[in-house]
């Protein structure tokens, strides 16, 4: 096989077919650039999971002064010092579930409010007495919010049990949600980009007839006949998936460290480092030219015969 | 050479053989003519030995194998044995004449050395000599033809293949063709070639193998046309 002759045909065929060449670059970039920005979707909500569960709490509020005025479970009064005493061994006897429990006071509740949420308008009419106290309950296992929900809802003092981490289910939810609406699209892109080099491929064969023709005619393998062939499709991809490449790398700077700058928007998330977007970009350059040339492959089986 | 047992082909989605229950057998350094009305099949003759199709019935040997059992990756080792020139020349219309006969060469692998050896000395047995930097479109019919007949022996092929060679041309040039396959015969190499050229045919006396309707009809040594339009 001499190298230079099967490069200046792929040279001659890609140039020939400009216009498919360029729908088959950027189709099979954008669904690699779906598909690496959704692995890398997939990564950050599991990081976050990791992060966020850990940290996750059962909250038991209890009745303050204003719940017992309006809250119909708090029609008791607000807490006793009793009640909280009862809450309190009741739960160190759930130590089978219970990892460790923290008790926030209204006064401390205030702070982190106000620290949190500090700029809101909403805050500056708040009062400490407003707040509640809790018991902040850390499971041993996520799942097992249930059983300090039976427990502890509905007895006296206890305004509500919460469980933040189905709040936080809901948010992760709607990103795996977005992420697989991300990877229809790319599933769609990625058929399209097939397609299209299918009948690039097809074209390509067709507009060379001759040439292959008189390759079959005197005895050229039927490698040495596709290998031009397969390699257009291959450079043709593997200029997608760079390009694909290149839109993630700008897209992370441009989400996470500039532009839109999430990072410091949202300092309570921590977003992926570099070294993620770029154990992703292998991947990306292989599939880049593994499919297409693949695709290439069964196009011609139909339209080069031996 | 070629040796075919009654063979007979019948193409997909079609009623009446190509070829029915053909069989004979070719030397090595036959020349053979293949004659015949159109579609009576020469060309599907010509594409069996080529393998380009597969015999429906019976048995197709070339170069003393079974092309029934010559598997898909075997056969471009088996063309490279054979030769192949046609009524339409099929040049490479961008390529110059020492290129295209050199195209042969480079997509079976030949290194550049033996191509730069070769290519010069059968462009010199075919007359081409001090032509090889024109292009194909610069040249006459016969010219064209003798490319392509270069082309088709530039990698020494054991049996040449001709499928009315002269179809395209006048008869002063068709002579000279004929004395180049001639020539290419005397080497050794054996010629089977299809046509309609009563004259040609008449002249050189060689064996004629007739096919009518897909039958061999006459397979005569030294034979003549013989055939009326």
């Amino acid at each position: 096989m001499r190298a230079q002759f099967v490069l200046s045909e792929i040279g001659v065929g890609l140039r020939r077919n400009l216009t498919m060449t360029f729908a088959v670059i950027v189709s099979v970039a954008l669904s690699l650039a779906l598909f690496g920005g959704s692995l890398l979707m997939s990564d950050q909500v599991s990081s976050m999971k990791g992060y966020w569960y850990d940290k996750v709490n059962v909250s038991v509020f209890l009745c303050n002064k204003s719940d017992a005025e309006s809250d119909p479970n708090c029609a008791k009064g607000a807490v006793t010092t009793d009640q909280k005493k009862q809450i309190l061994a009741d739960l160190e006897k759930m130590d089978s579930v219970v990892e460790k429990v923290t008790y926030e006071s209204a006064d401390e509740a205030y702070k982190h409010y106000k620290e949190q949420f500090g700029d809101s308008p909403l805050a500056s009419s708040l009062t400490p007495d407003q707040m509640q106290e809790s018991y902040r309950i850390k499971l041993k296992d996520p799942e097992k919010y249930k059983v300090i929900a039976t427990a502890f809802d509905g007895r006296d003092g206890v305004q509500s049990v919460q469980d933040q981490k189905g709040i936080l289910d809901n948010l992760f939810e709607l990103l795996n949600l977005m992420n697989r609406a991300a990877l229809g699209v790319m599933a769609l892109m990625l058929i399209v980009a097939l397609l299209l080099i299918v009948n690039t491929v097809r074209v390509s064969a067709f507009s060379r007839r001759r040439e292959t023709g008189i390759m079959r005619l005197v005895g050229a393998s039927g490698f040495y006949i596709q290998a031009p062939f397969i390699m257009e499709a291959a450079v043709a991809g593997v200029i997608g998936g760079g390009l694909a490449c290149v839109f993630l790398v700008v897209g992370r700077y441009f989400t996470i460290d500039h532009g839109m700058a999430l990072s410091s928007k949202l300092n309570l998330i921590t977003f992926l480092g570099w070294d993620a977007v770029l154990t992703k970009l292998p991947l990306i350059l292989a599939a880049s030219v593994l499919m297409p040339a693949l695709a290439a492959f069964f196009a011609l089986r139909k339209y080069l015969k031996v | 050479m070629i040796r075919f047992d009654s063979v007979s082909k019948v193409y997909p989605k079609q009623n009446h053989p190509a070829l029915r229950d053909v069989t004979l057998e070719v030397e090595k350094g036959e020349f053979i003519f293949l004659v015949g009305s159109s579609g009576s099949g020469k060309s599907t003759f010509l594409r069996l030995i080529l393998r380009e199709e597969r015999a429906s019935h019976g048995q197709v040997h070339v170069l003393g194998k079974d092309l029934a059992r010559l598997s898909n990756w075997k056969v471009p080792q088996m063309r490279r044995q054979l030769g192949t020139v046609f009524q339409d020349f099929r040049l490479l219309p961008n390529k110059t004449v020492a290129e295209n006969v050199a195209f042969a060469q480079e997509v079976i692998g030949k290194s550049k050395g033996e191509i730069r050896k070769s290519v010069p000395q059968v462009l010199d047995l075919v007359g081409l000599g001090g032509k090889e930097e024109r292009m194909p479109g610069e040249l006459s019919g016969g010219e064209q033809q003798r490319v392509a007949i270069a082309r088709a022996f530039v990698n020494r092929p054991k049996l040449l293949i001709a499928d009315e060679p002269t179809g395209n041309l006048d008869p002063q040039t068709s002579v000279g063709i004929m004395k180049l396959l001639d020539r290419i015969n005397r080497t050794g190499t054996t010629v089977v070639m299809a046509t309609h050229d009563q004259n040609i045919v008449d002249q050189m006396r060689k064996r004629v193998i007739e096919l009518e309707k897909g039958r061999l009809v006459r397979d005569q040594a030294r034979g003549v046309y013989g055939y009326q339009h």
